[in-house]
């Protein structure tokens, strides 16, 4: 593929999401949403985030469906271990019950990992296929066909996931602590003083805005980072077997530990929001 | 930087997942996991108290034994006891009635022997006298004399 097209524009193409918009009146593609601007839809990321959402939620809901309480099957045991597994951590971390936060970490984290392990696909395989399907099934010119198949390497999709997380910091906070409580807290820290008010309001919604930007911003950054440098071991020719299987060995760790990292914080955020200090 | 509408389906998506697996995926699977825990639970817990009390059982078993050997011992004491003095009795007994009939014996010999004594007394007498009145038939009447020879019966 890469023969017919430049290293660059070869990392371009498979850095590009598939885009969705309207324009005209009618429903367009890609380069025809240029000028789309918001209003554009990353169908690829949508379309393997929400596959993949379904994929682990249809597979939990059928274990869950038949599970029993006596002896259980393989399956089920895997599944149990990792319930088991989001539950220690939710339970040591966050203080106090609450039906909500151990269901979301265990979405988090599943659904994360699912999605970051898409990066060990081999980086040609579903572009490659997508253009095949899009030039014999559409007549369209294979590199006018774009697939960004690892979901949390799309901004948007991490961004989205941190901003829920932020609604729940929020809503932890009004809810335990009352919109007083929230506020007195928002302005009377670190410093206790009606002068300050002004210095400690900046300084707490910093810390509060930091909360989901350095969720989102921290998963895409790993995962983007790890597409790229797939992508530029893909360009290497021959090369690229030698170095390509540390590589993605490598990311048996890092794709676990950034799905892992989302759900801690996200736990520990919620659990700081609905204590007192 | 690339925000667009595809945030907003995703934060969609999110809940919906969120939702979803709150509603249907986690009371299950943990309702599960926590009946087996505590299945688990009461399954060691009981194990456990059958352990005690096979133990105190065998503790119980244990006295019990002891009590029977000593129990046993006693009784055993007690027979030998009993023996040694149905013995004792019985030689007693059979020390007497040797007596008694050893006594009875003599006395019979005695009367047998005194009864004897009259009869070869009185032959004695008689054959004296027989024997006197041979001798005196030719020189006196018996009749006359005979206070001699009582005199003489009673002598022997």
């Amino acid at each position: 593929m890469a023969s017919e097209i430049t290293t660059s524009e070869y990392i371009k193409h498979h850095l590009t999401n598939a885009k969705m918009c309207t324009a005209d009146g009618g429903i367009a593609f890609n380069k025809a949403c240029a000028d789309a601007g918001f209003w554009t839809w990353h169908v690829d990321t949508l379309a393997w985030s929400i596959g993949l959402g379904i994929l682990f939620l249809w597979y939990f809901r059928s274990v869950a469906k038949k599970a029993t309480t006596g002896v259980p099957t393989k399956t089920q045991a895997f599944v149990e271990l990792v319930v088991d597994f989001v539950n220690d951590n939710v339970v040591s971390t966050f203080h106090g019950r609450s039906a909500l936060i151990a269901p979301l970490s265990l979405t988090i984290f599943v659904w994360v990992l699912l999605m970051n392990l898409m990066d060990l696909v081999p980086v040609d395989v579903l572009p490659s296929i997508a253009g095949l399907i899009g030039q014999y099934g559409f007549g369209m010119d294979p590199h006018d066909v774009y697939m960004k198949a690892v979901p949390t390497t799309d901004l948007n999709l991490t961004f989205a996931l941190a901003i829920g997380v932020f609604f729940l910091i929020i809503f932890y906070s009004i809810k335990m602590k009352g919109v007083g409580g929230f506020m007195k807290e928002l302005t009377m820290q670190p410093f206790g003083h009606w002068a300050f008010i002004p210095v400690n309001f900046i300084l707490e919604t910093v810390t509060l805005l930091a909360r989901p930007l350095s969720l989102a911003l921290r998963l895409f950054g790993n995962l983007y980072a790890s597409e790229l440098i797939f992508i530029l071991i893909a360009t290497l020719g021959l090369w690229q077997l030698p170095l390509h299987f540390p590589w993605a060995v490598f990311h048996i760790l890092v794709l676990p530990l950034q799905a892992f990292i989302f759900m801690m914080l996200t736990i520990v955020y919620l659990s700081l929001a609905s204590e007192d200090h | 930087m690339n925000i667009n509408a595809t945030l907003i389906g995703q934060l969609i998506a999110f809940a919906v997942f969120v939702w979803f697996c709150m509603k249907f995926v986690w009371p299950p699977l943990m309702e599960a996991i926590e009946k087996r825990q505590k299945d688990i639970a009461d399954g060691l817990a009981k194990s456990e108290r059958g352990q005690k009390e096979l133990e105190l059982a065998q503790e119980k078993a244990t006295e019990q034994l002891k009590e029977a050997k000593t129990q046993a011992a006693e009784i055993i004491e007690q027979a030998k006891k009993r023996a040694s003095q149905i013995v004792d009795e019985e030689t007693q007994r059979g020390h007497t009635e040797r007596e008694k009939i050893v006594a009875q014996g003599q006395a019979e010999i005695e009367a047998e022997r005194n009864r004897a004594k009259e009869e070869l007394r009185k032959q004695v007498a008689a054959l004296a006298v027989v024997g006197a009145e041979k001798i005196l038939a030719r020189e006196i009447d018996a009749a006359a004399q005979s206070d001699i020879v009582e005199k003489l019966v009673a002598e022997l």
